[in-house]
């Protein structure tokens, strides 16, 4: 059997293990692996090493760990992968702004198989981690002429955490000039959330423009917003909605004039790869994630990496050490007397800087360009058709080409059958998709989701998520039973609660769980 | 068959014909057209200055391992460098499980889809309650010092005070990090960083000094146990109790790997234990394969101080049936933006995951092995070195798996011992003098189960010959 010719669709059940809980499947006595004992020698010499602790530091009672031998350990995990939908066993168009691409397995594997990588500690003697710190130099010098930046830092441990490390940096700027009235910074209500939530975290209030008619952050709200007391503005675009602001050198520049830094979260940049550069727009600062435009995968959410690049005149503040080369052998320099310090322990999340490095030397500057082409492409072939289907409303830009994505609306739907996007959501997987992204919170545009179909997807891959939108958009006219308990083909079945807040409800782990049912 | 036109195999829309069909859908003769709202001068002129991309995938497989091949690993030589980045051994199953494609290419949805994912970073939480005794942690954070940094603010949150006491003996890197995070642009909005003194001798924290800086402005205390130089902090039911009583939070900083024999810091007073998992089932990978936790009771007062989402087991329309439900999202900054505790985002959830099928694979029995064995190879590597002329052990408390090797009575520098050692193929420990003068000429050294007697007695020689 294979998917229809004629609807694309596919008559799809993802695994449903009804896998108990690991606690469940223990037997007392079962092990799961031997781990080395001191031989003999060692033990006798070194004594009762812990029956001489005091008291109250020996363990008194063993953790209640399951117990469970290997096969059985192993398989419940393997089973708990079937019942999750990675990128790598669907069209994972859905989650907008995250850059769902391909993560090659060379890549993959030579990062978790290869000893230069995973038996390296991080302090050994710079002369015994060449390779790693040529990677890292190399890599730098790539993002540097992608950016047109002219330092980057690989420490922070994902994209959030890097507007955190630039949000350290505005901090140091302003100090180091003895301009103690900064306290506030600018951002847009279609960044990214962590450009509001990283500021506030070290410390800044935060401004939030809304967008205009068109879709643009208001230039004229920003402007009056202005002030001796702004810090920075941290600005995406395309924003979240995918709608490029072509008039962004002038919010730069106003920013500028107030004596303000400029910070551009290039979280995804998959739409400007060797197109437009952070350089051109006049921007300070920006960060790029690895684990989104540059194809290391997202791992469930981290190990990532935010790259975070500055201009010359903030170099200074960047995180130490630093990676250096001169001209025979790589070194660490920690002598950087204005540096922020670190963000992240030793030298950040080096196995995705790898990834990143080994994709851009495949692609090449051709490549990179042809990435943020294609993303372009099939994100506007993709608008092109669910502009079409019954329901769908895109709000702003009528008429404009948007980027690598787009936030839709299924404001009509919602009025003509009362089914909204948390709705069609469910019944994605049961045709064998991931759910979409909505949109962060609070949602300008309502019932949205937001779609980026970027280069890693072939035009069927975008026919046969064209033909779910559609057939589920159908469904909500004409089937509205199907819809209301969907999913039916997914691991589990509707939730009776989407979010858990009070006491009583709240079991994050087991005994929490034992607790709350009086077991 | 001869074609200039690149075809890429990670872009199935770069064979020609598809995209110039799809060109035609969407009406554009010429790549630039589509991005038609970049101002011109935005653009960039010309291409990339970047090396000659490098296509094939053996190639670019030989290539970087050709660079990777300059590294010495802790394979090819002997390692005794820890310093909060130990070399433990890691089950099969840890590997094999982290490298499926559906967890290492998932990411943020919510329940249904991803249930297994769900269910495995529930376990990952479930699991680590139960070695810590603690009932309430939520997905991972970047590593230990972050856990411990967002640790102080929950505690400064919770009790509204603005001051926090650190040991002088913790990993300095770590305390660059909480110096930043606990910073703000006004400093009257900051935490104030004191540090409490420690005993040369033993290097027990200093009890007259943490009794003479704690007072009622003071929102936690937080200790290392085991401490970043190795010791056990064996007062610290003590200085609990002190901190109690002083009305501030009693934070743990632990290695994990160490709570199959060591008692769970909640067991000796903590409010709140974090630390790194790195310890369990992670590679070194340069420092890649760290991950930061925090648990706490299960107190409201504490779980919603928490900044990292989590999600929490909730029933279907399925009698029986579970599955999972963001829980109280309202904390982050994904739902309230600027008004959530503090930022979250991408953390470590991958190796969360790992850490859960380690001590699923290890279980009670494993992790007290593990253990002793640590406890035994580390305690019976420092007996040998300390019986090498001019060599001494530093602190005379019992410690974990790291302990601080002195050198003064040498003629040796430990820069220059550990450059010896580099010869004679073994990493020495970690430099001490830079860090903390006041123990001379001193290196950490760390012994895990991952060392056998004949390793631990080459590096005895080693260390007797180079310090001669």
């Amino acid at each position: 059997m294979a998917r229809d010719k004629n609807t694309l669709l596919r008559d799809f059940h993802e695994a449903r293990w009804d896998e108990p809980f690991i606690f469940e499947m223990s037997v007392p006595g079962e092990r799961g692996v031997l781990v080395p004992r001191p031989c003999e020698e060692v033990a006798s010499q070194a004594g009762d090493v812990i029956g001489e602790l005091p008291e109250f530091i020996k363990r008194k009672t063993q953790p209640q760990l399951p117990e469970v031998g290997q096969m059985r350990v192993n398989r419940h995990y393997m089973r708990l992968s079937q019942e999750t939908l990675g990128a790598d066993v669907n069209i994972d168009i859905s989650q907008g702004t995250c850059t769902m691409k391909y993560s090659p397995k060379v890549q993959e594997h030579l990062a978790a198989r290869n000893p230069n990588v995973t038996e390296i500690h991080p302090l050994q003697d710079p002369s015994t981690m060449q390779g790693i710190l040529e990677v890292y130099y190399r890599t730098e010098q790539f993002l540097k002429e992608i950016s047109g930046l002219d330092s980057f830092s690989f420490q922070s441990g994902g994209g959030a955490h890097a507007v955190l490390a630039n949000a350290y940096i505005v901090r140091a700027y302003h100090a180091d000039r003895g301009d103690d009235k900064r306290d506030e910074i600018i951002t847009t209500i279609f960044s990214h959330p962590c450009d509001a939530g990283s500021p506030a975290t070290a410390g800044y209030k935060v401004i939030t423009l809304m967008p205009d008619e068109n879709g643009y952050a208001n230039l004229d709200a920003m402007k009056s917003s202005l002030s001796e007391r702004t810090a920075a503005i941290f600005i995406t675009n395309p924003e979240d909605t995918g709608i490029y602001n072509p008039r962004i050198k002038e919010y730069v520049d106003a920013a500028h004039e107030a004596g303000a830094l400029c910070v551009y979260d290039q979280a995804n940049a998959n739409a400007v790869l060797g197109i437009a550069r952070a350089k051109e727009a006049g921007f300070d600062l920006c960060h790029f994630n690895l684990h989104k435009t540059f194809s290391a995968p997202h791992g469930c959410m981290g190990p990532g990496v935010g790259a975070l690049g500055a201009k010359g005149f903030l170099q200074q503040y960047l995180p130490v050490p630093r990676v250096e080369f001169d001209g025979e052998k790589y070194y660490l320099d920690d002598n950087c007397p204005n540096s922020i310090g670190r963000v992240r322990s030793f030298l950040g999340n080096f196995p995705v800087v790898l990834k990143a490095y080994m994709w851009i030397m495949q692609m090449g500057a051709d490549g990179l360009r042809e990435a943020a082409i294609i993303s372009v492409l099939n994100s506007q072939y993709m608008t092109k058709y669910i502009r079409q289907i019954p329901g769908v409303v895109i709000h702003y830009a009528e008429g404009k080409r948007r980027l690598e994505q787009v936030r839709y609306s299924w404001e009509k739907l919602k009025e003509d059958t009362g089914f909204g996007t948390e709705d069609v959501q469910r019944r994605l997987v049961d045709y064998g998709v991931q759910h979409y992204w909505m949109s962060h919170h609070p949602w300008i545009i309502p019932e949205p989701f937001t779609l980026e179909p970027c280069e890693a997807y072939s035009k069927d891959d975008m026919d046969e998520y064209l033909s779910i939108l559609r057939q589920i958009s159908k469904e909500c006219y004409e089937q509205p039973d199907l819809i209301r308990n969907c999913p039916h083909n997914a691991p589990i079945h509707r939730l009776v609660k989407t979010e858990l807040n009070d006491y009583e409800e709240i079991a994050v782990t087991w005994r929490q769980y034992l607790k709350r049912n009086n077991k | 068959m001869q074609d200039n036109k690149v075809v890429y195999p990670y872009i199935p829309n770069s064979v020609p014909e598809i995209k110039a069909e799809l060109m035609r859908e969407v009406g554009v003769t010429d790549d630039m057209e589509l991005f038609e709202e970049i101002p011109e001068d935005l653009q960039l002129k010309g291409k990339l200055n970047l090396p000659p991309a490098i296509r094939d995938e053996y190639s670019i497989k030989k290539h970087t391992e050709d660079i990777l091949k300059k590294n010495i690993n802790c394979s090819d030589f002997l390692n005794f460098i820890g310093a909060g980045c130990a070399r433990h051994f890691v089950p099969a199953v840890c590997d094999e499980i982290n490298g499926r494609g559906e967890f290492a290419t998932a990411y943020g949805a919510e329940t249904w889809a991803d249930h297994g994912k769900h269910q495995a970073l529930f376990e990952y939480q479930s699991m680590m309650a139960e070695l810590l005794d603690m009932d309430f942690l939520t997905v991972p954070t970047y590593d230990g010092a972050n856990a411990a940094a967002s640790s102080l603010l929950m505690a400064h949150r919770i009790n509204g005070r603005k001051k926090v006491l650190l040991p002088r003996t913790m990993d300095p890197d770590n305390l660059t990090i909480i110096r930043n995070y606990l910073q703000s642009v006004h400093q009257e909005n900051a935490l104030e960083i004191v540090l409490i003194d420690y005993d040369l001798v033993s290097g027990l924290m200093n009890l007259d000094d943490l009794k003479q800086k704690i007072n009622s402005n003071v929102a936690a205390v937080l200790i290392e146990n085991p401490s970043y130089l190795g010791f056990l902090e064996t007062k610290a039911e003590e200085i609990g109790r002190i901190v109690r009583e002083a009305g501030a939070e009693f934070i743990v900083y632990t290695d994990p790997i160490s709570l199959g024999v060591l008692e769970a810091p909640a067991n000796y007073g903590a409010t709140i234990t974090c630390g790194d998992f790195r310890s369990l089932g992670l590679h070194l990978a340069c420092g890649g394969g760290v991950g930061g936790f925090i648990a706490t009771f299960d107190d409201m007062k504490y779980m919603q101080e928490t900044k990292d989402l989590v999600d929490g087991l909730t029933e279907t329309i399925v009698e029986g049936e579970y599955g999972f439900a963001t829980t109280m999202i309202e904390r982050t900054h994904y739902a309230l933006r600027e008004k959530g505790k503090e930022f979250t985002g991408t953390g470590t959830n991958l190796w969360a995951i790992t850490v859960g099928v380690y001590l699923a694979i290890m279980g009670p029995k494993g992790m007290w092995e593990v253990g002793d064995t640590i406890m035994k190879n580390a305690r019976y590597a420092a007996q040998k070195i300390a019986e090498i002329p001019g060599i001494e052990i530093k602190f005379s408390n019992p410690f974990f798996k790291e302990f601080v090797v002195n050198f003064d009575k040498c003629s040796k520098s430990t820069a220059d011992i550990n450059r010896d050692l580099l010869q004679l193929e073994i990493f020495g420990g970690k430099d001490l003098s830079g860090d903390f003068p006041e123990l001379g000429q001193s290196a950490l050294y760390c012994v895990t189960e991952t060392h056998s007697k004949e390793e631990i007695d080459r590096l005895v020689e080693a260390l007797r010959e180079v310090s001669r």
